[in-house]
């Protein structure tokens, strides 16, 4: 197990203040969190790049802190993939493997070994200026993993990458993981590749981890607004709690499942919100007529908002929303059930 | 009719760029034709010319050598850390390069004249520097350093630290990472601050008479030949110091330019 322990590190303007972070030996842990809020801070700390002021890093129960980055076996693969631009790929891949006492056919069949478990094998002879964005970071991927580190760290792996390169390498880290069974912190700030990949997902906001669980879990039941509208839920609203009712103002209440009483704030995930022309006659407790504000087209998906005295948004296929002849004006029920709804 | 357009902009670029090279060029090819290619063979077979010019591109590559043993890692602190006071630090590199150059020789003589406490210093240890090649390097080191120094920075920070961070990873320790990639990917921006530098050192006159007006540099000879017999003199020796330049500079840049396949970041 990979352990943080009240971790302190000041840069700049940017803080770690009492930071805590536990990855399970064999995980698939990533990190999720907007940009500047320490999540490479965190990953190069635990790499040994950065020494924390206060706290202690453990790996399997043995401090590891106090060890240069090279002492510590631990991949890590950068965003931007820092290949050495003039090595090729064979000699990238076999660079951690020198400062081993290798034997040179030894070496050589780890490479070609690892090559072919990302699939590089033709590319070998290649310099990193003559490889795509996928071939550089499968390279990245290969160099790290050749010496099977104790811990591999990804900062971003797949952001810089084309959607359809970006599906292929998410299914390759997959499989890699189940290969190797590495302990793997992955930084995105991508839900969906969170919720492909991980066993595990923590959320960073300003140096804090202010949520940590299973991916579903933490999706589905967000514990603060930050989280909720990082996670993708567009609707997010504060009301005052009485029992199972929230009212959000006068003539509005939401009905939940939880019962609370006093100030607090909901969250309904867009594709939870069901739209029709009538109203629904099914057990959702939850029905506001509104009149659509906004379509936009995401591709496979429409998110349409509606003004229902709140501003209700929701994700609904194309074919829906075309059967529905839904346009700006159009007149709209939107529905969704008490279970839909998490209390803050 | 499908013209390209010029950008006027370009046109004054143009003519102010025409002016820099004939600036630079005519008066070099001025010089060259000044005297007969005979006078010119005779004074290459002049032992105090050949001395002099042999004197001063050694001290000038003594010099490079010194300034890149002391400025290199000077300059790899410069490039990758935030320190209090480092932009004073900074512009005491550049010191040198924005004084005038004899005054740099009056500053280093108050330095090693017997009548310092250094130079009595050296003096009692048998350490003679004035009117020594040591002098010579030492000012032509002062005056030149700078350049090497701001090079190197500039390479190093051309190499991303993350480079630097993911070879410590993969097993390298800091002195290997350096030597492995840091100054792998910096050396031909570094070569390029030694020509600079040597460039530098071996023009440098103001500072070395101060300090060694003998053993003669070769601006030395030329300096004295002009003052005491005028320009038939002065100009031979000026062009074989020229020719001798260029050549060294032209193999020097060649071999700082010509970059390896897949060395671009």
């Amino acid at each position: 197990m990979l352990e943080l322990k009240n971790i302190s590190l000041s840069l700049g303007d940017f803080k770690l203040d009492k930071f805590n972070l536990r990855v399970k030996e064999g995980e698939y842990f990533v990190l999720l969190g907007p940009t500047g809020t320490g999540k490479t801070v965190t990953l190069e700390l635990i790499a040994g790049l950065y020494q924390p002021e206060e706290g202690e890093v453990y790996f399997n129960g043995a401090r590891i802190d106090n060890l240069p980055p090279e002492k510590r076996q631990i991949g890590f693969v950068y965003q931007d993939y820092a290949l050495f631009p003039f090595l090729t790929v064979d000699e990238n891949i076999k660079f951690p493997l020198t400062y081993r006492r290798i034997h040179p056919k030894e070496i050589k069949q780890k490479c070609l070994e690892t090559a072919d478990m990302l699939g590089i094998t033709h590319l070998l002879s290649r310099y990193p200026s003559a490889l795509s964005g996928g071939e550089k970071q499968r390279t990245a991927l290969a160099r790290a993993l050749v010496c099977s580190p104790r811990i591999l760290l990804l900062d971003e792996p797949l952001s810089a990458l084309d959607p359809s390169t970006r599906e292929s390498l998410q299914e390759e880290l997959k499989r890699i993981h189940s290969i190797t069974g590495t302990t793997t912190i992955h930084i995105s700030h991508d839900f969906k590749e969170a919720l492909a990949l991980a066993d595990r997902i923590g959320v960073m906001q300003n140096g804090v981890l202010i949520q940590h669980g299973d991916p579903v879990e933490v999706f589905k039941y967000p514990a603060s607004e930050f989280t909720a509208s990082f996670l993708g839920s567009c609707n997010i609203f504060r009301g005052e709690a009485e029992g199972s009712c929230v009212k959000l103002s006068d003539n509005i209440q939401v009905f939940t499942l939880e019962q609370k009483h006093g100030r607090v704030s909901i969250s309904i995930r867009p594709e939870d919100i069901i739209i029709s022309k009538d109203p629904m006659s099914a057990s959702a407790r939850n029905s506001f007529s509104g009149v659509v504000t906004s379509i936009i087209n995401q591709g496979p998906l429409f998110k349409i908002e509606a003004d229902c005295g709140i501003g209700l948004t929701s994700l609904i296929t194309g074919k829906a929303a075309t059967e529905m002849k839904l346009a700006i004006g159009s007149e709209v029920w939107m529905t969704f059930k008490t279970t839909a709804v998490n209390v803050i | 009719m499908n013209r390209k357009r010029t950008e006027s902009l370009f046109i004054v670029s143009f003519i102010t760029g025409t002016i820099i090279m004939l600036f630079c060029i005519y008066p070099l090819i001025s010089t060259l034709f000044w005297t007969e290619p005979g006078v010119i063979f005779d004074t290459f077979k002049d032992k105090q010319v050949l001395q002099s010019i042999y004197l001063s591109m050694g001290a000038a590559t003594i010099t490079t050598i010194v300034a890149f043993i002391l400025g290199v890692p000077f300059a790899y602190v410069l490039a990758r850390k935030e320190f209090r006071f480092k932009s004073l630090v900074e512009s005491i590199v550049d010191i040198p390069i924005v004084i005038p150059h004899p005054v740099a020789g009056i500053c280093l003589l108050t330095v090693i004249s017997p009548r310092s406490w250094t130079g009595q210093l050296m003096e009692k240890a048998g350490i003679e520097v004035l009117g020594t090649v040591a002098a010579i390097v030492l000012a032509m080191t002062f005056v030149s350093m700078p350049f090497l120094i701001n090079a190197a920075k500039e390479a190093f920070k051309w190499v991303p630290p993350r480079m630097e961070n993911v070879s410590r990873t993969l097993g390298a320790s800091h002195t290997q990472t350096f030597f492995l990639i840091t100054f792998s990917l910096a050396w031909r921006d570094i070569l390029s601050g030694m020509i600079l530098t040597w460039a530098r050192a071996i023009s440098e006159f103001g500072a070395v008479i101060i300090l060694a007006y003998h053993p003669m540099i070769a601006p030395t000879v030329i300096y004295e030949r002009f003052t005491a017999y005028g320009m038939m003199y002065a100009v031979p020796v000026a062009v074989i110091l020229i020719i001798l330049c260029l050549i060294m500079f032209i193999i020097l840049r060649l071999l700082a330019s010509t970059r390896r396949e897949g060395e671009s970041i």
